[in-house]
């Protein structure tokens, strides 16, 4: 055995790059610098294993140069020799290196625990907890919150900056008129164009005004726009309030003695409000008017006959409706975009996820709303 | 001097649009040296270092890093040259989508193939340097200004490099965490024998560990030289930045 342990034997690290294992002594020798620590931790405890001895010596005299890499794989290699039952030392070593040890040397490192996982049940019930506690009870908060303020706000102008309301107003609606027009008039035009051949076969002509008039004015209208809104403001409201928040501005608001939801909700909910019944009213007479074409070109319904037919078919109860319908949307899309902009954690990184998390949230609440409008007013 | 140049800079010059910040730059800093850059807030320190850092190009004059022209440089040397120093941000620049013992790891998996075990090894080391292993698991968010600019620099050094600039890693930290992070520093200048280049106001910590200092003023260096020469300067601005240590002495 022991005169086994005396033969010289060689570890190769890599090409030309060999370690010497004499007397239970590993001569380390060379440099130990990052681009050899891989190989070094790969190779040298496989074969030093095979080796089947007890108690190993690395000796560090012939080593010339080490870096933090090094020392780490250093005592890395100490470590795994120790749970396969080797013991290993360390032994010589030049002035320089040995500093170079001493300031890498390895801290306790600190024990932390993984948490025990919780079991399905549990996960389920803690997501259902959390989504009533934290979303719903969260958002009917902040609404009730917003709409106290707005509320006793109305004719006090002094909480909020000067010409804040039309500042927004124009950013929410008036920006947002030509897309929702357009759009309008091309969903308008394409739901008569559909219906056309349809009505064509049972002669029904005419009821292309009652079928376009009603869809824009009862359904598509008012959806359209809320959902280009939803996707234009919601979420620049989102990114808005959340980037405050990450900069701390809203906490320069709050130790300047300015409520945020008073100083930053609130005209966005006053702007939007206001607006949003104009953009439907746009969408409305703009999908008409495409229904028209529509009807002009494929049905020969000359713009006489279709505004006579129209008189007849449109309804107070629409514009009630639709008058409705953008006050209740106005107020989902604001109140969702800012719920979710203070509701922002971790920099700069979590701004977009809020953002887009408040637009699909906020179409979806639309959508919704919609439903139970329609069979409301059904 | 007989000592190794690792920074050179001749005749540098910038400006944003019409502004002119820096007309003629000259200074050099030396191997194994820290050399601290001064001089006014909003006199051009963090613009030179932008430029030495390769984030700007050098248009005028001509600027060396480690022996290497940067102003003609393909993004080859460029970055074999990023692989040789660490960069420690004003703002502490972490990764907000990382945890701090990611944040420092990442150089370390991008550049070489260690097993994963090992590079949390290395990186909990590095952070028990800047005295930040409690921190590990924790999200840039969740940490102090003073925890930020420890990790930051922990994830500076963690590929040992030859060359650390660091951009005010002293502001906002407190007096015993800047005396520990100096400490650091002085440490690995002397035991790795790394350059550093400093840009600092803390008059305190450039006395501890300053070799060399450059003072940048009205667009070129207004002093350049040993911390001794510099505190007999006869330059008026950097007479009176160091006449703060004078009132200091009164106490005594
Ligand atoms: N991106 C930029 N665009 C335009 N001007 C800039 C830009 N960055 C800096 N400046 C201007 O260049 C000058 C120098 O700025 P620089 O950031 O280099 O100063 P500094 O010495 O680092 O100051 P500080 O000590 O405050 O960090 C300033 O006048 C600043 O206004
Ligand atoms: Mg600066």
């Amino acid at each position: 055995m022991e005169n086994n342990n005396s033969k010289e034997r060689y570890i190769a690290l890599e090409k030309d790059f060999i370690y010497r294992f004499q007397d239970n002594t590993l001569f380390l020798s060379r440099s130990l610098l990052l681009p050899q620590t891989i190989w070094f931790t790969k190779k040298i405890p496989k074969e030093l294993k095979s080796f089947k001895v007890k108690n190993i010596i690395l000796n560090l005299d012939e080593l010339q140069d080490i870096d933090s890499a090094g020392v780490m794989a250093l005592f890395h290699l100490k470590d795994k020799l120790r749970k396969s039952g080797i013991s290993a030392r360390i032994e010589g070593g030049s002035q320089s290196i040995l500093e170079k040890i001493e300031l890498f040397s390895p801290g306790q490192l600190p024990y932390h625990e993984t948490p025990l996982k919780p079991g399905f049940l549990e996960r389920t019930g803690n997501a259902v907890s959390h989504f009533f506690t934290d979303f719903v009870f969260g958002f009917i908060t902040l609404a009730a919150d917003v709409f106290y303020w707005s509320v006793s706000d109305i004719f006090r102008s002094r909480s909020r900056r000067k010409g804040e309301i039309a500042n927004q107003a124009v950013l929410i609606g008036v920006n947002a008129s030509l897309i929702v027009i357009f759009l309008s008039f091309v969903i308008g035009l394409v739901i008569a164009l559909q219906s056309s051949g349809q009505l064509r076969t049972f002669g029904a002509n005419i009821y292309i005004v009652d079928l376009t008039v009603i869809a824009m004015m009862s359904q598509m209208g008012p959806l359209i726009t809320a959902i280009l809104v939803a996707g234009r403001s919601g979420s620049s409201i989102a990114a808005e309030i959340a980037t405050m928040k990450v900069t701390a501005e809203l906490n320069a608001l709050k130790t300047m003695g300015l409520n945020p939801i008073r100083f930053v909700v609130v005209p966005k909910l006053y702007a939007c409000l206001i607006t949003m019944p104009f953009l439907i009213i746009f969408a409305n007479v703009s999908g008409i008017l495409g229904g028209g074409v529509a009807a002009y070109i494929y049905l020969d319904i000359t713009p006489e006959i279709f505004i006579n037919r129209m008189g007849t078919v449109m309804q107070n109860k629409d514009l009630i409706t639709g008058f409705v319908k953008s006050q209740v949307y106005a107020s989902l899309i604001v109140l969702t975009g800012s719920f979710f902009g203070f509701r922002v954690v971790r920099g700069a990184e979590g701004v977009g996820k809020v953002t887009t998390t408040a637009v699909v949230v906020a179409i979806s609440l639309v959508i919704l709303a919609d439903s139970i409008l329609g069979l409301l007013f059904y | 001097m007989s000592k190794e140049k690792v920074i050179e800079v001749k005749g540098l010059g910038a400006s944003y649009d019409e502004l002119v910040v820096l007309s003629d730059v000259n200074f050099s800093a030396y191997k194994g040296d820290i050399t601290v850059v001064l001089g006014a807030s909003g006199s051009g320190k963090s613009t030179v270092l932008n430029h030495l850092l390769g984030l700007y190009p050098v248009n005028k004059g001509f600027v060396s890093i480690l022996g290497k022209d940067i102003s003609n440089i393909t993004e080859k040397e460029q970055l074999s040259l990023y692989l040789q120093m660490g960069v420690f941000y004003q703002s502490g620049a972490l990764l907000n989508s990382m945890t701090v013992g990611e944040n420092v790891a990442l150089p370390l998996k991008q550049h070489s193939n260690l097993p994963d075990s090992l590079v949390e090894e290395i990186v909990y080391m590095k952070l028990g340097l800047v005295n930040m292993q409690h921190a590990y698991h924790y999200f840039p968010s969740e940490l102090s200004g003073g925890m930020l600019k420890r990790a930051a620099l922990a994830r500076a050094i963690v590929m040992d490099p030859p060359l650390l600039f660091c951009d005010e890693p002293g502001a906002g930290l407190d007096p015993i965490s800047l005396a520990s992070l100096d400490e650091l520093i002085i440490n690995l200048q002397k035991k790795l024998g790394i350059s550093v280049l400093m840009v600092t106001h803390e008059v305190t910590s450039i006395m501890r560990i300053a070799d060399r200092i450059v003072y940048l003023e009205n667009g070129v260096v207004a002093f350049e030289g040993s911390l001794k020469n510099a505190l007999e300067s006869n330059v008026e601005s950097v007479k009176h930045f160091f006449s703060v240590i004078d009132e200091a002495d009164r106490f005594k």
